[in-house]
């Protein structure tokens, strides 16, 4: 057993962080965070030179591998650096690649390697959140193509995306997981409205409609009826997403804010109660850190983390949670300020983060849907 | 980064848990209650060598790692074993770590099984050790009076068995000459007494977070098979949420502990500076889930759980007992925020 990062992983970590200084200067980063957007074209391209989107279907001859593509991820998310719309088209690329024609792999794939091409995901509807296999959105086959009609919700990047990862019915008289089939469907097509919806946290993601849209047949992904198993590929990659760089970042602005001296001169780390709640914020950090390692290293060894990775799922984003309470609360009145407020705390990002916490446990499967993921394959109980 | 057990090591691990199998039953446990040891269990243990394997070869043992001893402690826990285990390791090492003639001369019979040295794990008040875990069953007890490390004589004159919440083999140790008979020894003072002492006490901790690994484990099995069996209104309880979601998140919370113990162990092992930060953070985080699986477990019984006649009960009080012996989790964050901050 060892508990360190080799010599070459560490380097890799550290030529990331010199991208990082590189390609996301302050004033991107503030305007990122005012606009709410989460995909920025040229940092998207510079990471695309770099060879760091693409997993094993991209042009590269030796991809990263599980443990240097955690380490990215890690890197990225603690930046907050804008790179969801390449993360998601990252994971459709996986998709397309496996079972998408050899058009549309032609047309798609190297643009999403790239980061020139972005893809946004289309699965929920306001009628389908955790239970995504029902679905009423619909495509039927007409000559030539498909015409797809219905909604999707949080279709984050459906604005700035230039391509939908979309599942729909296309078997009226289906229930449930058959009858789907997966398109990627071009978001300038007529009959595409996108509307955007605000979040808690600043963050800008989309209701989009379909109505009437067309599509050629080239761009259907999955085997008609088969999409259900094309959205699982997709979705494999979910359980590696690391979230405990968004408590690190927590962390480090309240360890901060508790080494400087208050405006009554007196330092809060001197405090009995600053120091344990900050340790126990750090343990838990390090319990988040640990359970994304072992998810990353099981896939590295060829095995595939049923539970574990629901485990860390789960464990991180109510970590993150349970620290944007505690810690807010810690720093007392001062917390309320605002990132926009120049008067605000460590830059607001104590306040920020208690605002990012509640989406982190329901994005990529609630944490009712890891737990019950968890209850089956680890704990050996029976399914509902 | 390699989370994975050497060859060796699954060796280590499945030879005791297979003589804990054995040797340990719910059985075995009630048996030794209230006393807290299975004098059987205890000699077979000593002659598998694990209170050896933990010393250094120079000194007369087999040179096994910190790592090595919180895998062995997780099936200690696991079994709720009534040997005092972990106590003797940790003041065997810490014996051979101090090295001097009189400490070797205390080792000796110690790693021989004719003298049972343990450590208290809080410094003395008034003159007493209190609840000093195997202090029933010690011939001898390293105490940090002061800064003074010292090792004091313990029979019956001197030492009062405490019955306890986890039927642990507990006693306050009357540390005064008169009634220990005279025979402390001095086995270090100052400053490098203090950080020997805060050492063990690092490995002590890292180690009972393992065993509380153990603990919890056993009860969310032993909880997982009751929820998967037992049926209410119709169909298995374990099909309802508001019994499967604790249970799986104690599972969760579960392998991070043991991440995290593991990860204590293998930086004080490999002289990380962490070591100490980790420790007390791997303490913290195993009690904290101990505590809370056992409860789950306890309650997913129903009536059940609170019965001495079911299983789970056991592990509900150890999962307390012994790690309060030191103190409680935010004991324990306070410690990883002096050694962090």
């Amino acid at each position: 057993m060892d508990f360190a990062l080799d010599a070459e992983t560490e380097a890799f970590r550290t030529e990331v962080r010199a991208f990082l200084d590189e390609h996301l200067p302050p004033e991107v980063e503030e305007r990122l965070y005012l606009t709410g957007e989460s995909h920025d074209d040229a940092f998207a391209r510079a990471l695309g030179e770099r060879g760091w989107i693409a997993s094993e279907w991209g042009p590269e001859e030796r991809p990263l591998d599980p443990t240097h593509a955690h380490v990215l991820e890690a890197e990225l998310a603690k930046a907050e650096a804008p790179f969801y719309a390449v993360s998601t088209g990252a994971m459709v690329g996986r998709v397309v690649a496996a079972s998408g024609s050899e058009e549309l792999r032609s047309e798609v794939l190297p643009g999403i390697a790239s980061g020139e091409v972005t893809i946004a995901l289309g699965m929920t509807e306001p009628e389908a959140g955790s239970d995504v296999a029902a679905v009423q959105t619909r495509a039927r086959p007409v000559d030539g193509g498909w015409v797809i009609d219905g909604q999707k919700m949080f279709t984050t990047n459906g604005h700035a995306a230039d391509h939908v990862f979309l599942l729909v019915r296309t078997d009226p008289a289906s229930r449930r997981h058959r009858g789907l089939t997966t398109f990627l469907v071009p978001l300038d097509r007529p009959g595409v409205d996108v509307q955007a919806v605000r979040t808690i946290s600043g963050e800008r993601t989309n209701i989009t409609y379909y109505a009437d849209v067309f599509v050629e047949d080239r761009w259907r992904i999955s085997e008609v009826g088969d999409g259900w198993r094309s959205l699982m590929l997709a979705l494999q990659d979910e359980h590696s997403a690391p979230f405990s760089p968004h408590l690190a970042r927590l962390l480090e602005a309240t360890e901060q804010w508790a080494a400087t001296p208050g405006v009554d001169g007196a330092v809060p780390l001197d405090r009995p109660d600053v120091r344990r709640r900050l340790a126990r914020a750090a343990t838990e950090l390090e319990v988040a850190q640990l359970l994304e390692a072992r998810t990353t290293w099981m896939e590295a060894n060829g095995e595939v983390p049923l539970a574990e990775g629901p485990m860390s799922k789960l464990f991180s984003t109510e970590a993150i949670v349970r620290g944007a309470e505690d810690l807010t609360a810690l720093v007392g009145p001062d917390a309320l300020r605002s990132r926009t407020d120049p008067t605000a705390v460590v830059g607001g990002r104590i306040e920020h983060t208690l605002r990012f916490s509640l989406g982190t446990t329901i994005y990529a499967g609630t944490s009712e849907v890891q737990r019950n993921i968890i209850a089956q394959h680890r704990c050996g109980l029976p399914r509902a | 980064m390699d989370l994975g057990l050497s060859d060796e090591q699954r060796q280590l691990v499945d030879s005791f848990t297979g003589l804990l199998a054995k040797a340990s039953t719910p059985e075995h446990v009630r048996a030794a209650e209230p006393g807290g040891v299975d004098q059987a269990l205890w000699a077979t243990l000593r002659d598998t060598g694990a209170v050896t394997m933990g010393v250094a070869e120079d000194h007369g043992g087999w040179g096994a790692s910190l790592l090595d001893l919180a895998l062995v402690a997780e099936p200690l826990g696991r079994a709720c074993a009534p040997a005092p285990v972990i106590e003797t390791q940790v003041a065997a090492r810490l014996l051979a770590a101090i090295g001097t003639p009189v400490a070797l001369d205390a080792l000796g019979p110690a790693l021989a099984g004719d003298h049972l040295v343990t450590m208290a794990v809080r410094p003395p008040q008034g003159g007493v050790a209190a609840l000093t875990p195997a202090g029933a069953v010690c011939d001898a007890v390293i105490v940090l009076d002061a800064e003074r490390l010292l090792l004091v004589p313990v029979s019956d004159r001197n030492r009062h068995p405490v019955a306890n919440l986890a039927d642990a083999p507990l006693a306050d140790i009357d540390l005064s000459p008169s009634s220990s008979g005279g025979g402390a020894v001095e086995l270090a003072a100052g400053p490098s007494a203090v950080e020997r002492y805060e050492t063990a006490l690092d490995e002590w901790l890292a180690l009972t977070a393992a065993s509380l690994v153990g603990i919890g484990s056993a009860a969310l099995h032993l909880g997982c098979a009751y929820a998967a069996e037992r049926t209410a209104f119709g169909a298995p309880i374990g099909t309802f949420q508001g019994v499967a979601h604790p249970l799986a998140d104690d599972a969760t919370h579960l392998d991070g502990a043991r991440l995290l113990a593991h990860k204590a162990a293998w930086a004080l092992d490999s002289g990380d500076a962490r070591g100490r930060e980790l420790a007390a953070m791997a303490f913290a985080f195993a009690s904290r889930t101990a505590e809370a699986t056992t409860y789950d477990a306890v309650h997913v019984h129903g009536g059940y759980g609170f019965m001495l006649e079911y299983d789970v009960q056991l592990h509900y009080r150890r999962a307390r007992g012994w790690a309060r012996v030191w103190g409680d989790a935010e004991a324990a964050d306070a410690r990883a925020a002096e050694a962090r901050y």
